[in-house]
């Protein structure tokens, strides 16, 4: 048994905000209430800290299989837990691609023994990603997965995105897409706007992207099916998702810490600064902070792309698309949004647990009977993040050296401590 | 760190790069067109030999095919006294897939003193000096700058019009990608030009406007030749990938530089040209060797600039040393 006691608990579930103690037993939560007395169970003294529920990431690479180099499953799940994320939901581009029972099934079994987070495979819509065929869907679903994307690119035509989603509308899945019109976009590097003049550097329209969502948001009007749109960066996308959510389709939306942090006059020729969608306008930006603070943006998700240090030490032209984003996504939410009095800290705990969980119809309360998945974070901690120390095995991010207020303290998966901020643990 | 950039450098202190126009003051613009004209007389000079740079080597590395640029580079290096390792994309092991890195540390190992980067990557020539002791000259990276070009063709403006502050320079062409232009408005901004940029619509984007102060877009060439002192005619450059070309008749029919056309400039405009021309795209060969083109001036213009570059960054003398082609043409 383990008794969590003396923090601040917050569960957007139930609403609950209350100096609390949680006792876990086994893989369960047992009792949450003030004054839990437990004289057998190990104590993580919280005071100080928040107690949530555990955080789940909507959107990773965890590159396994195929591209064990830059990331597996044993190193991704180990930063995740490090960064305070309970589950994570990676992306089916590995090599092969996740478009079938078997790949998924072998993820799954990796993750039986090497996970430190639970693990919950996303399919590809397609046959290789590739836009053509759709994917084994139905069977990928029976082996564990829990939506299908064709992450990295778009769902390649208006015609097979109808398709998947009234396929998968059927079979209760969500339908995740990465909005990019290619032909707008082919060739760029980062956001269109004055920095890419500058640099001369090729641009990526910020139409780009909105294109493919109010594509997708069409769509979602036609078969009623539930979409989720991946890591939008611009004010145009938010605009379709807000319409839609107000017309009351099923629509569902994502934004990732680096776009809701950085923005394209941050770029210089620094290849941690690659990724798709690019950094966005100040203008955009300022789009995301405004859908995080009023209930738009259903979840913060990472988008966690680790990349080997040396693909990314190249020429920008030549680098791939992508940054880590596991151990700085509570930071840069507590740091940018909290911190900032954009939204509260309930909010900022709705983002990461209650609301991707609605995207994927899977709930996460801190209530007795419910899986002992509890994130433990401190919103005051000061640290500077080190890239070097990560758990990852890349090391690709724009926030190396970043000085944070606020952390994760401890992570706590199935019943088990995965993760205890070293020394400093708990400090305020 | 390194300190990468020249514009953290006292004007006399020696720079340790030139990775493009934007970091730099007037000032330290000023001071390498005025030591770059010593090295102008001397090309005149029957014995073009100097032992300045003697004993040092100059890595010229092209990633890019070019001719110009390097065997002006090449020259420059000559006429100084210094020794060239040459390496060319088409000959070296970029095609067996060595790194950008692998490649400049393998070169560095060699030891040269400077290095000379021409390169189809934006940001390649900060990239290197980076992680580079020795100097790094920016010989033209992707569709960002091309330094030299912008200093020579500042020489050759202020030759011709005895000065660069306050003039009317209209650019033609391709600019959105044009290292050539970008390194040019950064430099005739500094000394308060105004600028106007003309060609098809969407090779002249709103953002450019965000490059410097007083810059204005155009798409009639008629409008652009007004009041203009100085006319820079870009390459139409048909080898862009990711874009659909437009009809070359219709750019001869709207944006070529004729005759009829500079009549519309001030009488005594002068034409520039970056090179390599196409007669009867961009320009009209009667423009091209007019009284009014500077085209093979620049071509001079060039040695000396790069002469003074290689000099101020490549020597050790100190910097308040006599100026070598001053000290030794008699």
């Amino acid at each position: 048994m383990i008794l969590i006691t003396g923090g601040r608990v917050l569960d957007p579930a139930s609403g609950t905000d209350a100096i609390s103690d949680v006792l876990i037993d086994g893989n369960r939560i047992a009792r949450v209430g003030p004054g839990i007395s437990a004289p057998d169970a190990e104590v993580l003294n919280a005071s100080g800290s928040i107690v949530a529920p555990g955080f789940i990431d909507l959107h990773c690479h965890l590159r396994e299989p195929g591209q064990e180099i830059s990331e597996t499953i044993e190193t991704g799940t180990r930063a995740a837990v490090a960064g305070g994320f309970t589950a994570v939901c990676c992306m089916p581009n590995t090599q092969p691609v996740n478009d079938n029972a078997a790949v998924t099934r072998s993820i799954v079994d990796r993750a039986a023994t090497a996970a430190h987070a639970r693990v919950w495979p996303i399919g590809a819509a397609s046959v290789g990603s590739k836009g053509e065929a759709l994917a084994e869907i139905a069977g990928m679903q029976d082996a564990g997965i829990v939506a299908v994307s064709d992450d990295g690119r778009p769902i390649a035509t208006a015609k097979l995105m109808r398709q998947v989603m009234e396929y998968c509308g059927s079979l209760g899945l969500p339908v995740i897409d990465h909005c990019e019109d290619h032909s707008l976009a082919a060739g760029g590097v980062m956001r269109e706007g004055p920095r890419s003049i500058r640099l001369g550097l090729k641009g990526i329209p910020a139409a780009s992207e909105s294109i493919c969502v109010g594509r997708d948001v069409e769509i979602a009007a036609l078969t009623g099916a539930r979409l989720h749109i991946a890591h939008f960066s611009t004010r145009a996308s938010l605009d379709y998702v807000r319409t839609a959510k107000a017309k009351g389709l099923a629509v569902t939306c994502e934004v990732t810490p680096h776009h809701f942090t950085l923005i394209d006059e941050d770029v210089v020729y620094d290849t941690t600064y690659k990724m798709n969608p690019p950094l966005a306008s100040r203008h955009d930006r300022d789009a995301l902070l405004e859908g995080l603070a009023d209930g738009t943006v259903d979840a913060i998700a990472t988008d966690h792309a680790p990349h080997h240090p040396a693909s990314k030490d190249v020429e920008f032209d030549r680098a791939p698309f992508g940054v880590t984003g596991f151990e700085t996504a509570i930071a840069l939410a507590l740091s940018e949004l909290v911190h900032t009095k954009r939204i509260s800290l309930m909010r900022l705990v709705e983002l990461f647990t209650a609301g991707p969980g609605r995207v994927l119809g899977i709930e996460r309360k801190l209530a007795a009977k419910s899986p002992a998945d509890i994130t433990i974070f401190s919103p005051e901690h000061k640290w500077t993040f080190r890239a070097a120390d990560s758990a990852s095995r890349s090391r690709n991010t724009p926030f190396d050296g970043r000085d944070f207020r606020g952390a994760p303290t401890a992570t706590i998966v199935a019943g088990r401590i995965v993760y205890r901020r070293p020394a400093a643990a708990a400090t305020a | 760190m390194n300190e990468v950039r020249l514009s953290t450098t006292p004007v006399l202190q020696r720079p340790r790069h030139l990775l493009g126009i934007e970091p730099l003051t007037a000032e330290q613009i000023t001071f390498i067109l005025d030591q770059a004209k010593p090295f102008q007389e001397f090309q005149r000079h029957p014995l073009k030999k100097l032992a300045t740079l003697r004993g040092k080597t100059v890595a010229l590395a092209f990633f890019e095919p070019s001719t110009r640029t390097r065997i002006s580079f090449a020259t420059a290096a000559a006429r100084l006294g210094a020794d060239t390792m040459n390496l060319q994309a088409e000959s070296s092991s970029l095609k067996k897939g060595e790194s950008l890195i692998d490649t400049v540390w393998t070169l560095e190992a060699m030891r040269p003193d400077g290095i000379v980067i021409r390169h189809s990557a934006s940001g390649a020539p900060e990239f290197i000096a980076r992680r580079l002791e020795i100097p790094v000259l920016n010989a033209g990276d992707g569709t960002h700058e091309h330094p030299t070009q912008a200093l020579l063709d500042a020489l050759t403006i202020r030759d011709r019009k005895g000065r660069l502050e306050g003039l009317n320079v209209t650019i033609l062409g391709d600019i959105l990608h044009s290292r050539v232009a970008r390194s040019n408005i950064h430099l005739l901004s500094r000394f308060g030009a105004r600028l106007t940029l003309c060609g098809p619509a969407m090779w002249i984007p709103k953002e450019l406007e965000c490059l410097a102060p007083n810059i204005r877009r155009v798409s009639r060439i008629e409008e652009a030749m007004q009041d203009a002192d100085v006319v820079m005619v870009l390459r139409v450059q048909s080898e862009r990938i990711n874009e659909p070309p437009i009809s070359m008749d219709d750019y001869i029919l709207r944006y070529q530089l004729n005759s009829d056309r500079l009549r519309g400039a001030k009488p005594n405009a002068i034409v520039l040209h970056p090179g390599p021309i196409i007669r009867g795209l961009e320009i009209d060969p009667a423009v091209a060797d007019g009284p009014q083109s500077c085209i093979l001036e620049q071509v001079t213009n060039g040695l000396a600039v790069r002469m003074a570059l290689l000099f101020h960054l490549v020597s050790d003398a100190p910097p308040d040393a006599p100026h070598p082609a001053k000290e030794s043409s008699a």
